[in-house]
């Protein structure tokens, strides 16, 4: 079958895209990332790919644009109630038993996830001595992240949903409304480090105990998903954690053996 | 064989269908559970193409359509997970909270992006990918369903060259899905469930019938 226009256009473009900003994408789960991009092409006024490439080349300001349409997916706070409560119940008892910790949330984007971890590890009393590595591709999404800002019509989602994790305290105790915004705590942001890494290019950086990565591998393919598990599988000290989305799974990987069950429903595996 | 009586809107013959169809993509909302109850266990053994449905659910309840249709069908049923290449003669339901796309392949792949229309899984993301991977030959499938959702899908099918199905309106528990399919037309097939049931099996058994 002759190969579609479009396609051509999308190799071309990812190409160029690793070429000019060495951002590569070409290991991506094309489906998804064609859809963003022809809304990307849309939002931006191209009719065609070529177009929006041709933009990229010769606008460079409209790739951090465009990266916030290929990156960011809003997260609520606990996300997955039921992957807190397990990482509360099954999880924390045996990190507790660590002098110091380290916890790496990989594809962290706008941070709701991290809060939820250092909220978590809070009222477990760990996170005095606990350090959390915030990582993204996108530096926008992260200094969101780091800024720690949510607008306030969404903390009544998050109340909920850590409620239903097990929570030890009130979502009140970590955040301050102003404005229309609630801000997170400084005490919280002081044990997180937020820093720019792509699963797609980037080597470990640090050994950790706890690795929390949801909903990231879906938008990779295959090939990329396995050099990401093998990533974590580096990253993690032996007997450590690896959370992942509701909908990702270690089956079929060459790194499948290096990992065994720990709460199969949540996608909470350990390190062998 | 009554197959030839089945009334296309378009000119299109349901038995020149047979043997072209290599998945089947099927959109339903409110009213679901109850049609598919009627379609589902309609389709014989030697159904042939892959059958990928998202049905609208709540998000934070457990999906119980495997379990209910796992029983009620021939074919196996199976809820959709990511990178698993589409198999013929399954049927795929979308996991809640997820979209599913068709990807290279064909494979199907997963997002957590954004809802589309208020839902997550949308029937225009899973069309929108099918239509992109299959071409002529898919076969899109809108039923009963109080939104808009699949309307634009069911264009991106139409324009790809794949065959267009709606249920009648008036036959549906919620006209509102199917309405806003025909109106974005032309609709190759309106037909009533049962008939949407004849119509599938015409295109997609080994035996044609």
């Amino acid at each position: 079958m002759a190969v579609k226009d479009i396609d051509i256009e999308l190799r071309l473009l990812l190409d160029a895209i690793y070429l000019k900003y060495h951002y590569d994408f070409r290991g991506y789960a094309m489906a998804s990332l064609k859809r963003r991009l022809v809304q990307a092409a849309e939002r931006f006024e191209c009719r065609t790919l070529s177009q929006l490439q041709d933009r990229l080349l010769h606008e460079p300001s409209t790739f951090p644009m465009l990266l916030d349409f290929l990156t960011v997916q809003v997260s609520e706070m606990f996300r997955d109630p039921s992957y807190f409560r397990s990482l509360r119940e099954r999880v924390i008892p045996f990190l507790s038993t660590y002098p110091s910790l380290k916890v790496w949330v990989a594809g962290c984007s706008t941070g709701e996830e991290v809060y939820s971890l250092a909220i978590l590890l809070q009222e477990e009393g760990l996170l005095e001595r606990t350090l959390i590595y915030a990582t993204d591709i996108n530096t926008n999404a992260l200094q969101k992240a780091e800024a720690g800002v949510y607008a306030v019509d969404r903390i009544a989602t998050f109340t909920q949903n850590h409620h239903k994790s097990g929570a030890r305290s009130s979502l009140s105790d970590y955040y301050t409304a102003a404005y229309g915004n609630a801000v997170f705590d400084k005490s919280l942001k002081a044990h997180i480090v937020f820093s720019d890494h792509s699963l797609a290019t980037d080597s470990v950086f640090a050994e950790v105990q706890l690795l929390s990565c949801r909903n990231v591998l879906i938008y990779f393919n295959r090939e990329l998903q396995e050099r990401a598990i093998g990533l974590f599988r580096e990253a993690l000290c032996r007997k450590g954690f690896l959370g992942l989305g509701s909908k990702e799974f270690l089956r079929f990987s060459a790194h499948e053996d290096a990992f065994s069950e720990v709460v199969r429903d949540d996608r909470i595996f350990q390190k062998r | 064989m009554d197959s030839l009586d089945i009334i296309s809107r378009t000119g299109v013959k349901a038995q020149a269908l047979h043997g072209r169809i290599e998945a089947v993509v099927l959109g339903v909302s409110a009213g679901g559970v109850d049609a598919l109850s009627i379609l589902l266990p309609a389709l014989p053994k030697d159904f042939r193409p892959a059958l990928l449905i998202v049905m609208h659910l709540p998000r934070d309840r457990p999906s119980l359509l495997i379990e209910i249709f796992e029983r009620k069908c021939v074919l196996p049923v199976r809820e959709a997970q990511d990178k698993e290449p589409v198999q013929p003669g399954t049927v795929y339901f979308a996991p809640p909270d997820y979209h599913l796309l068709v990807d290279e392949g064909p494979c199907l792949s997963l997002s957590a992006d954004d809802p589309v229309y208020f839902s997550r899984p949308s029937i225009d993301v899973l069309f929108e990918s099918a239509a992109d991977i299959y071409g002529s030959h898919l076969a899109a499938v809108i039923l009963t369903g109080a939104n808009a959702d699949g309307a634009r899908g069911t264009a991106a099918v139409r324009e790809a060259g794949g065959i267009t199905v709606a249920q009648t309106p008036e036959t549906a528990l919620a006209a509102a899905m199917p309405l806003a399919a025909i109106a974005r037309g032309p609709i190759d097939f309106i037909l009533p469930l049962e008939q949407v049931a004849r119509l599938l099996r015409v295109m997609g058994s080994a035996s044609g019938s």
